[in-house]
């Protein structure tokens, strides 16, 4: 039963509930405990229409928070308990702070008078989690609420976003509101915006009238600014090719003429040969990530180093650059479209045509079920239109290269962080947020066992969402630098103990597990999981154990020194970190 | 490998709130530089505050450290003074042991440096030096030749000349 409140007699909880409706919060992924009970009442007592969403793991709640923010545009929201209940969105808050996803965070704490003094469930949370967070607050008067949550929603959403956190201890959420509902901000040093110079998209478009061999790289910066359609105009404009960051895949349609996929340790051989022979590269929106550039010293030598982002800290921070340009990516592209025109590059793409030709993405066909072939045949029946979440490992850039990405906020992973775990949650945030869209995500099975416990909130929702675990029995990644670099010495990759994914999807009310084994039978799995929707369906892959990702740029190497396929002699260690 | 290592002086103007000094260290500690010297207080209108940060390290990474430091939520700016025609100035008290017997020779010093006698006992006087740092450290230098029992230095607070803004 729910009562009215007016804000006369609101406590700080129904102040708090208000005012994320006031933010157009439409679901709320949390779990409860004593500390966030007063809120999780205020969301009975205020017959509010915001959704909540009980996962099973807090973990959870962060990921599906995140992935219902980078699929929508939307800050997520999440609402946990004090302590334990607290740090374990931490490794869910790292994954967004580091991929730039806005994310508000409404941690309970226990009573101010006790803070500091080892009360039960007590954590400092401010404290701990102060260098994943864009921003934080410790509240400690239920009047400021309504103020700290319009700030946190600005903070996260605006600029470069990341994740806000609110720290709300139990006498502040549970104490009488008597304030303002709708205060205005205080935040002066927050300048997310700033006016573009023209005089450096001036030198820009004069360096990119001097080119012959350029290349764009476009990043989840372009991506969050909503710049795609003004970056294909600038691409098309130039007829210069595009490659993308893992995060970036979709800014451009990855069937598009100038795509060239994703670049980097395992992007397409034609993209990072683009890339070594460019006479200029262009970032908009990426942060030149040691995985896309391997070597600084050697990333692009030669060329004419040119960076679009919106957060100057990111300009020579992993390379120096010629010419920089500080300010949201959309706006930038869309200035600078107006001072530039068309090159003469037609040299420059049949060269790149040539590698793309002699260096297509490939798998080979004999042996056992091969997770690139699954893949592959996913895409051609779905025809990219379908929104991909995945987990970090082979499976992550075997999707990465296998299913072109069409539309831009189409392909959610964890970039940055590589958090295990990241893409089944993820999945369940993406579907609440784009509920008519088919949303797969792709994992492997060490990462899975790490969140599947959320299998029961995706059945209580009864979200079609599809599984599809590309299982080889190992953590394959690492077993595959185990294989390259250390004399094939497998040392804790094996996963011995696995479930049977597919009887444990069964067990769940309402999930549908199915098992593939043979390559002919692909197509017909797939289309049965298709028409699947009365909750989520696991497709247990028994893939070829051994299989390995290539291209590969060994980790520290320069981008020449890619492999197209497996290597004949003996590597040496990696000197990259990973 | 050696490490070129190199001081500066910042300027920070931050919003006086709860937590702002440590995620301004958690920025200098993630890197790597060591903080010398560190002054906080409130400017001039009370909602905000002023540090002036001494620190050295490797001059490479300072310019990163400088934006990131200026786009903390609480900061308002961040600014290396190190080249600048600033003004800078710190304030230190020394507590000298001394009986009546060396109690003019160490006058001496006070009044070469212009330094102030603060207290003065029988046996122990504490003397207030102020200045620029290299005068402070000359100071110190000279009176270490008595018995220092104690010494505390404020570190160093700056200002920009002119119409340069801090």
């Amino acid at each position: 039963m729910t009562t009215t409140v007016s804000n006369s007699q609101m406590d700080g909880a129904q102040a708090l509930v208000k005012c994320l409706e006031a933010q157009g919060v439409e679901y709320i992924f949390g779990l409860s405990g004593g500390s966030a009970i007063p809120i999780f009442d205020a969301l009975v007592t205020t017959g509010t229409s915001i959704q909540l969403i009980l996962v099973r793991h807090e973990q959870g709640a962060a990921h599906m928070a995140d992935g219902y923010a980078r699929a929508t545009g939307k800050p997520g929201v999440v609402l946990v308990t004090s302590g334990p209940g607290a740090t374990n969105t931490i490794t869910g808050i790292m994954t967004a702070h580091m991929d730039s996803v806005p994310m508000v965070v409404l941690t309970g704490q226990t009573i101010t008078p006790m803070i500091g003094k080892d009360a039960f469930q007590e954590a400092d949370v401010f404290g701990l989690t102060m260098p994943v967070v864009k921003h934080s607050y410790l509240l400690k008067d239920p009047n400021d609420i309504p103020r700290v949550v319009k700030e946190a929603f600005h903070i996260a959403a605006t600029g470069r976003p990341g994740p806000v956190l609110m720290d709300l201890p139990k006498d502040v959420s549970s104490g009488a509101f008597k304030g303002d509902l709708n205060p205005p901000m205080n935040l002066p040093g927050y300048r997310p915006e700033r006016d573009i110079n023209i005089n450096e998209i001036k030198t820009i478009a004069d360096a990119l009238g001097r080119s012959v061999r350029p290349v764009i790289l476009a990043g989840h910066g372009a991506m969050i600014a909503g710049a795609s359609a003004a970056v294909q105009q600038l691409a098309e404009t130039l007829n210069a090719p595009v490659t993308t960051t893992l995060l970036g895949k979709g800014v451009i349609p990855e069937t598009h003429p100038l795509s060239l996929g994703m670049l980097g340790m395992h992007g397409t051989a034609y993209a990072n040969k683009a890339v070594v022979e460019c006479d200029l590269i262009m970032s908009i929106g990426s942060r030149f990530d040691d995985r896309i550039i391997g070597q600084a010293s050697k990333f692009c030598r030669d060329a004419v180093r040119i960076h679009i982002d919106v957060d100057e800290a990111e300009i020579n921070k992993m390379i120096h650059v010629h010419h920089a340009c500080v300010g949201d990516a959309k706006a930038v592209v869309e200035e600078l479209l107006k001072h530039v025109s068309r090159q003469d590059t037609d040299e420059w793409l049949r060269r790149i045509d040539g590698y793309r030709q002699k260096y297509p993405l490939r798998y080979g066909r004999q042996g056992g079920l091969k997770a690139q072939q699954i893949l592959d045949e996913l895409y051609k029946m779905t025809k990219g239109n379908i929104v991909v979440t995945t987990d970090v490992g082979q499976h992550q850039m075997w999707a990465a290269q296998f299913l072109r990405t069409v539309r831009p906020n189409d392909f959610i992973s964890s970039g940055g962080a590589g958090t295990m775990g990241f893409g089944f949650p993820a999945a369940i945030g993406a579907q609440f947020g784009r509920p008519n869209d088919q949303v797969w995500t792709i994992v492997g099975d060490g990462g899975f066992q790490m969140t599947l416990c959320e299998l029961a909130t995706a059945c209580v929702a009864k979200l079609p969402i599809k599984v599809l675990v590309l299982n080889n029995h190992y953590l394959g990644m690492v077993r595959q630098w185990q294989e390259l670099f250390y004399d094939d010495r497998k040392s804790g990759v094996d996963l011995i103990g696995n479930p049977d994914f597919a009887k444990l999807a069964d067990s769940y009310p309402g999930a549908k597990g199915f098992t593939l084994k043979r390559s002919a039978d692909i197509r017909k799995i797939l289309q049965r999981a298709m028409e699947y929707n009365d909750g989520p369906c696991v497709i247990n892959a028994e893939c070829e154990k051994t299989e390995n990702v290539f291209p590969m740029i060994p980790a520290g190497r320069p981008l020449e020194d890619m492999l197209i396929d497996r290597p004949r002699t003996k590597l040496e260690k990696p000197t990259g970190s990973t | 490998m050696t490490i070129q290592q190199s001081t500066h002086t910042l300027s920070v103007h931050v919003a006086n709130r709860p937590g702002v000094l440590a995620r301004v260290a958690q920025v200098f500690s993630r890197r790597g530089f060591n903080i010398e010297s560190l002054v906080v207080s409130p400017a001039m209108d009370g909602k905000f505050s002023r540090m002036t940060i001494g620190l050295s390290g490797n001059p490479d990474g300072l310019e990163q450290i400088i934006k990131q430091v200026g786009k903390l939520v609480d900061v308002l700016t961040c600014v290396d003074h190190s080249d600048d025609s600033a003004v800078v100035r710190e304030l230190a008290l020394v507590k000298v042991r001394v009986g009546v017997e060396k109690r003019t020779e160490v006058l001496q010093i006070v009044e070469h440096f212009s330094c102030k006698t603060v207290d003065m006992t029988e046996t122990s006087m504490i003397i207030m030096a102020t200045g620029a740092s290299e005068k402070v450290d000359a100071f110190v230098g000279m009176i270490r030749s008595f018995e220092v029992v104690e010494l505390v230095r404020t570190g160093k607070v700056l200002m920009a000349r002119g119409d340069q803004p801090t």
